[in-house]
């Protein structure tokens, strides 16, 4: 598995996380390539079945990025997100999945460096623990 | 005009869909009036041999129930989706996967070690398990092979239509055997019931959702004129079809999800998990440190056996990874 590369789906924020990555970009940070964006109007838009549906579908892990709490646009929807991510990591658990598959992070636009720091730190956990063993079933 | 051909078959199921077809009383008789039944295991003797002697469509509609849980199961599927010209997954184990499906989060070596050694009550010193195939003085002898994964029905064959409910109730079943014997059909693929959430049939009193913390049902007596999830009980009522007449509800007892998703949602427990997550403790959210969130949700015990009762085979993860 030497040339194992994860994918990543990382459902991020417009406000905040979107941008904080935004911001890495055009700051020529270098970082792992191996997240795989997807913008959207705030962290509490993404659905469970979302995060549920990129597994299924092979992903090796899902990032799920929204502001700092107290800083949501939307003024509490990354408060609805927590509680999502913690109910779906229990679940994800009782399926056989491992908890660093799913994380979730709150990075403002101004974090590009932590935006960096997160994606490659989630790719040496990921690469530790292996292919995701739905992708391994197909 | 000439009788429609019918035919009930059941895979891995309890044995309550056949009950169910009986609960519609004396209406059955308006069904026979108008059809043959072919073939009904519960009821009749007809045999495999002469089931697949039948010229295929020769079955106008085939009611399948129950789970596709080892190779008999799957190969009687296709041989009446062959025969037949309208198949359909009758109930929550056809249709969803339901209770058996449950065994996903075991695989079949679990299950065997638990059925044919573990068990309290068992004692099989000799190690005697199951086998496919056996070989004895006058030949080889074959069983079904026991699958690792439940599926549910239209994750083997095609299927026409779909009949929700664990089991399907009296309503539904008279509902859906007029549609078919007066040719009155959906566009393929629709589950004959109503599309809207169980919440909305529910008579109880709701108000805007906020939930200070989950009770398990044995925790908490519920007022029974109140909404279940505004007493913090869960409640799959936001995430199931309706349909079912809420018999639960009117037995003082909460929705737990067997008539399955409503349309336009892939998955159910996600759904319930989404609407939950939302109204938890939304009161003081600004307050809740993860910690706090973590111990809020930590009070599910069984998140699956909660989220998915009826629906982990037809689910997005569909079983438990077991490595």
């Amino acid at each position: 598995m030497e040339d194992f590369e994860p994918k990543i789906i990382a459902f991020l924020c417009k406000w905040c996380t979107y941008a904080g990555a935004d911001l890495a970009g055009v700051s020529r940070l270098k970082f792992s390539p191996n997240a795989v964006p997807i913008k959207v109007m705030c962290s509490g838009r993404v659905d469970p079945s979302f995060i549920l549906d990129a597994f299924a579908k092979g992903a090796d892990g899902v990032l799920v990025g929204g502001c700092h709490p107290g800083d949501c646009h939307y003024a509490q929807g990354n408060y609805k997100t927590l509680r999502r991510v913690k109910l779906l990591k229990m679940l994800l658990k009782d399926m056989g999945l491992e908890e660093e598959r799913l994380r979730l992070e709150w990075i403002s636009a101004s974090e590009g460096n932590k935006f960096r720091e997160v994606v490659n730190d989630m790719v040496v956990k990921i690469k530790e623990i292996g292919p995701s063993p739905l992708k391994m079933e197909e | 005009m000439s009788k429609a051909n019918i035919a009930f078959y059941w895979a891995a199921s309890c044995g309550g869909c056949e009950i169910a077809v009986l609960d519609i009383n004396e209406k059955i008789l308006d069904v026979i009036e108008k059809a043959n039944i072919l073939m009904w295991p519960v009821a009749m003797d007809t045999k495999y041999e002469d089931l697949k002697k039948m010229k295929d469509k020769s079955i106008d509609v085939c009611f399948f129930n129950g789970a596709i849980r080892t190779s008999e199961n799957e190969e009687l599927a296709k041989i009446l989706r062959k025969k037949s010209k309208l198949l359909v997954a009758f109930g929550s184990c056809a249709h969803e996967g339901c209770i058996p499906a449950l065994a996903n989060l075991f695989n079949k070596k679990l299950i065997f070690d638990r059925a044919y050694q573990e068990t309290e009550t068992t004692v099989n010193s000799e190690n005697t398990l199951p086998l496919p195939s056996f070989e004895v003085k006058e030949g080889e002898i074959h069983i079904p092979e026991f699958y690792d994964t439940v599926k549910t029905l239209d994750q083997v064959v095609d299927v026409d239509y779909y009949i929700p409910g664990c089991p399907p109730t009296p309503n539904i079943v008279e509902e859906a055997f007029n549609k078919f014997l007066a040719g009155d059909l959906p566009p393929k693929g629709a589950v004959l019931a109503p599309v809207k959430a169980l919440c909305d049939e529910c008579p109880r009193k709701k108000k805007d959702k906020m939930i200070e913390t989950i009770y398990r049902v044995y925790e908490k007596e519920a007022d029974p004129e109140k909404c279940f999830l505004d007493q913090g009980i869960i409640c799959m009522g936001p995430a199931t079809r309706s349909g079912c007449g809420h018999q639960c509800i009117k037995g003082n007892m909460p929705c737990t999800g067997c008539f399955g998703k409503t349309p336009e949602v892939t998955d159910q427990g996600a759904k319930m998990i989404s609407a939950l997550a939302s109204v938890l403790a939304v009161e003081n959210e600004l307050t809740l440190d993860e910690k706090k969130v973590e111990e809020l949700v930590s009070k599910i015990k069984d998140p699956v056996g909660t989220f998915y009762r009826y629906s982990l085979a037809s689910s997005f993860i569909k079983r438990k990874v077991i490595k």
